[in-house]
Order: structure tokens, then sequence, then C-alpha cells
């Protein structure tokens, strides 16, 4: 493959863009932050958590931020609000809780 | 070493992608153009080929797996008509939008309904703006020409594009015919291998394809469609010069027949361009000065190349084997647009041969004789005309 030479974002012109919209960077949706598409925001209290990791497994946005193992916060750059993780997380935890912003 | 053979326009188009030896061809079958995907498989089961046959439930099916096949980085060819062309509709733009250099010959046949298997223009036509390049064949040498040029148009860089290959269902796809082909060798080294830039199955560089794209890109990306058909221009015609030198075949844009001179002239697509010329030998003969002009390029269309082309022309009826209701046939629309600036021509439009309605050299005598009369008084009595439709019943009919 021939590196090419080429921009992007919204200040790119047709010329400059990639062709056909090819996104070339592998991730990059991380770039995009959709976390102000939220109304109400999941409250993390770690005191309470279990550590069952029901809320990384469900989350859908792979916001629940999991190091060593073990859940330590919400990535609240991604996280659509979506309280998933709130219905998921156990009754006898209730670790996670759904709050207006 | 070329060598001569007889073959039906479905044979010549099946041999080509014999030739072509395609990474991947997915196709279903559909009258007119069954025989390729049929020639095709036996020639997979022979063994005589390399490629991959995905024998595919639908056309929409086809289509898409052609784009799958594509996109992973495969040459990939196909073959539909009419209906089949129809159920791929929605999958014709995202092979374009994708940029993938698929080439797919279609042997024109109208559009139900009501239901009819013969051939006109409506399929292709249809497909106008797709995003696909467009290339006519009047006959079965000319498919098989513009096949193997396809893929040399479709996978250029510049370009870029899907191409379809038309040639009329039955007339063409089924006519014996007697045409002239490379040898296995030449055709390898003329398309030469495929190294796409971009391809899903390269692993050294992982990209993503046709992303959801909305109203901060789609624009662009348009435009860039648009771009693509530019460059193609330049591109058919420097590719029909390297086919030129090995098959002393000359293809164009379009061919113009008795047209520098002409005071009068008709414009038509494929395989009626064949009966036309008769018409205008046999005017010329009898000193009229008719001429004809008959595309290959549809989309992109060489709009300045034709307005040259006709410019001396006095006036010109371009003919359509498809009909938009309402308005005018799709070829007549470009031409008369492309003229808008020379007001000295005047511009008709006959719709023919719709749901294969024969037509003869006694009915284009007819468009020249209307051509002349329409010289001779400088006035245009209607601007759409139906050409071999019964507009009297009884006795009158066969009175043409």
């Amino acid at each position: 493959m021939s590196e090419k030479v080429y921009k992007t974002g919204q200040d790119a012109s047709w010329k400059e863009l990639p062709k056909a919209g090819i996104i070339y960077e592998a991730g990059n949706a991380r770039e995009f932050k959709t976390g102000d598409w939220r109304v109400k925001k999941p409250e993390y209290y770690a005191d309470k958590c279990i550590q069952c990791l029901f809320c990384w497994a469900y989350c859908p946005e792979s916001a629940i931020i999991v190091e060593d193992g073990k859940v330590v916060g919400i990535d609240y750059d991604h996280c659509k609000g979506c309280g998933i993780c709130a219905v998921e997380c156990p009754d006898r935890a209730s670790a996670i809780q759904m709050v207006i912003e | 070493m070329a060598k001569r053979v007889s073959l039906s326009g479905n044979e010549a188009a099946a041999f080509a992608m014999k030739q072509i030896d395609p990474d991947v061809v997915a196709a279903y079958p559909i009258t007119p153009s069954t025989e390729i995907p049929q020639y095709f498989s036996q020639f997979v089961a022979n063994g005589e080929v390399n490629s991959e046959f995905v024998a595919v439930e639908s056309e929409h099916s086809a289509m898409s797996a052609c784009i799958g096949a594509s996109a992973a980085g495969a040459r990939t060819m196909t073959a539909t008509s009419s209906q089949g062309l129809a159920l791929m509709w929605e999958m014709l733009y995202i092979a374009a939008s994708m940029r993938l250099p698929i080439v797919m010959t279609v042997a024109n046949r109208a559009l139900s309904g009501p239901i009819n298997i013969h051939n006109d223009h409506s399929d292709s036509m249809g497909a106008r703006d797709s995003g696909w390049i467009q290339l006519y064949s009047e006959s079965a040498q000319e498919a098989y020409d513009n096949i193997i040029q396809a893929i040399r148009i479709a996978e250029d860089p510049r370009v870029s594009l899907p191409v379809m290959v038309c040639m009329d269902g039955f007339i063409t796809s089924h006519a014996l015919e007697t045409l002239e082909v490379l040898e296995d060798e030449e055709v390898k080294k003329f398309i030469g291998e495929y190294n796409p830039d971009d391809f899903l199955l390269n692993a050294d560089h992982p990209i993503a394809m046709g992303p959801l794209d909305l109203q901060s890109y789609y624009f662009e990306h348009k435009r860039q469609e648009q771009d693509a058909m530019d460059n193609a221009k330049q591109v058919i015609l420097e590719i029909a010069e390297e086919y030129e030198k090995l098959t002393g075949r000359k293809y164009s844009h379009f061919e113009k027949y008795a047209l520098d001179d002409a005071d009068i002239a008709v414009v038509v697509l494929n395989s009626t361009a064949g009966t036309a010329k008769v018409v205008v030998d046999d005017l010329r003969s009898q000193g009229i000065k008719a001429g004809l002009l008959k595309p290959r390029t549809f989309r992109p269309i060489p709009g300045k190349e034709i307005f040259d082309a006709l410019k001396n022309v006095k006036a010109v009826a371009v003919m359509d084997k498809a009909d938009s209701f309402g308005a005018y046939g799709p070829l007549f629309t470009d031409i008369r647009n492309i003229m808008f600036d020379n007001k000295d021509i005047k511009i008709v439009n006959y719709i023919y041969g719709l749901g294969g309605r024969d037509v003869g050299t006694k009915d284009i005598e007819m468009v020249y004789n209307d051509l002349m009369d329409i010289v001779k008084t400088g006035k245009v009595y209607e601007v759409k005309k139906y050409l071999g439709v019964r507009e009297k019943g009884g006795e009158e009919v066969w009175q043409l």
C-alpha cells in the first residue's frame, strides 16, 4: 500500500479526505466523545461494589473502567447514560445509581 | 495472435470473463443474461479458471457478494438484466460509493410491468444515476472489447468505480456473430495483476470501509464520485488507445459515422446503430448528408466532445429505447442539454422499440425524413415522438 497523504476532520476539503470515507486508523471511535448525549449519569460507589463485573460485561460502550481486574470508575467521555449498568448491578450491592446530570 | 471465432453476445461476454479470470464471480440467472453465469460456471467446473463462483439466491445478494468480495480485495465480476438489475438497485449505489471496481455485463431488457423479456434500455437507464460507469456496445465484438477495457477503467486508481457494460438483450446477447478475440496471454498482460491500494484483507493495514457518513462528510464523498467520473473520461481514452495498439480496433467515447459533413444526424445506442448505418449508407448514395453518432460512454457523458461532434449538424434526432413518462427520453435529455448553447440546431426525441418492438431500416428512414422536413421548414411540431407504436388500428396498422 502506498502511504497516502490525507486529512480528516471538518476543515478537510473533498480533495483531502480519504476516498469513500475509508477509515485508515484502527480504533479511532475512541476520539468520538459521546458523553454529551447523556441525560442521566451513573454514579459509582466503590465502597458498595462487590466486583462482579456485570456492569463491565453489559456496558455497550465499554465505558466501565477496569484496572487490574477491578472496576475503578466510569468513562464519562463515552458513557451515553443508558442505565444498563445500574440495572445489572445486583440489588444486594446497588453500587451504581442513575442521577440527573 | 488474434483469432476469429463465432460467438453470441453472451458467449463473448463469458469468454472475456474466462480470459480475465477474476477472483470472484457472484451471479444469479436472469433472461437474457442467464447464459453468462451459466457458461462461466462451466469454466469454473472444468477448472479452466481460478475464480470462486458464488451461487446466490437473488441479484440483491449477487451484488452484495460482489461488494464484499471487491472490498476484500478480489477482482470481481457479474452479469444481469432487467428485474435483476432492478433488484440490485440499492446495492449498485453502495458499490459505486465504496468505489469498488466491479465489472458487470448487462444484457439490456425491458423492465416489468407489463412483464416482458425483450430488449429495451429501461433497466440500465434506471441505474443511470447510481454512480456506475456505463459503456454501451453495438455488437458482440464491442461487448467483448468493452468488458476487457472495463477492467482497466474500473481499477485505474484515478477512477476506482464500477463499470456496467451494456449490450442489447437477445438482439446481441443471443445472435451469433463472427468476432476477433485475443489470446488468453494477451488479455492477461493487458489487464495486469490487480493490486488495490485499500482492501479489507490487508492485515498489515487494517481499515474500515463504508462507515456511517452524515452531514459533515457525505457531501464531500459524493463530490469525490463526480471527480472520479471526470477522471474516467481521460482514462477511458487512454485505455482505448492502448487497446487499439493491441487489437487494431479503435474505441472512443462515441463512434461518428458519416457525421463530419452531415446536415442531419441520429444519436442512438447499441444495436440499433447498426441498423441506422445501413440507412445512412443508403441516404448518402442518394446524395443526402445523413450521419450517425453512437455513444459508447453514457456515464460519464462526454459533453464537450459531443458538442463539437454535432456542432455543424442542422437537425438531430435522439432515439431513446427507454422513456421517462411525463418528461423526455434519458439520452435526449443529455444531448439537448449539451447542445443548449448551440441555438442553430433543432433536436427532437424519438422513443422507440420498447419491450423489444422491432425497429427496422424503414422506421429509421422515417426519422431521417422527419429531420429533412425540419431542416427544410425550420420548424419542429413535436419534440417527443413515438416510433413504431400503433397510433391507428385496423388495416392501416401494417402500412408504416
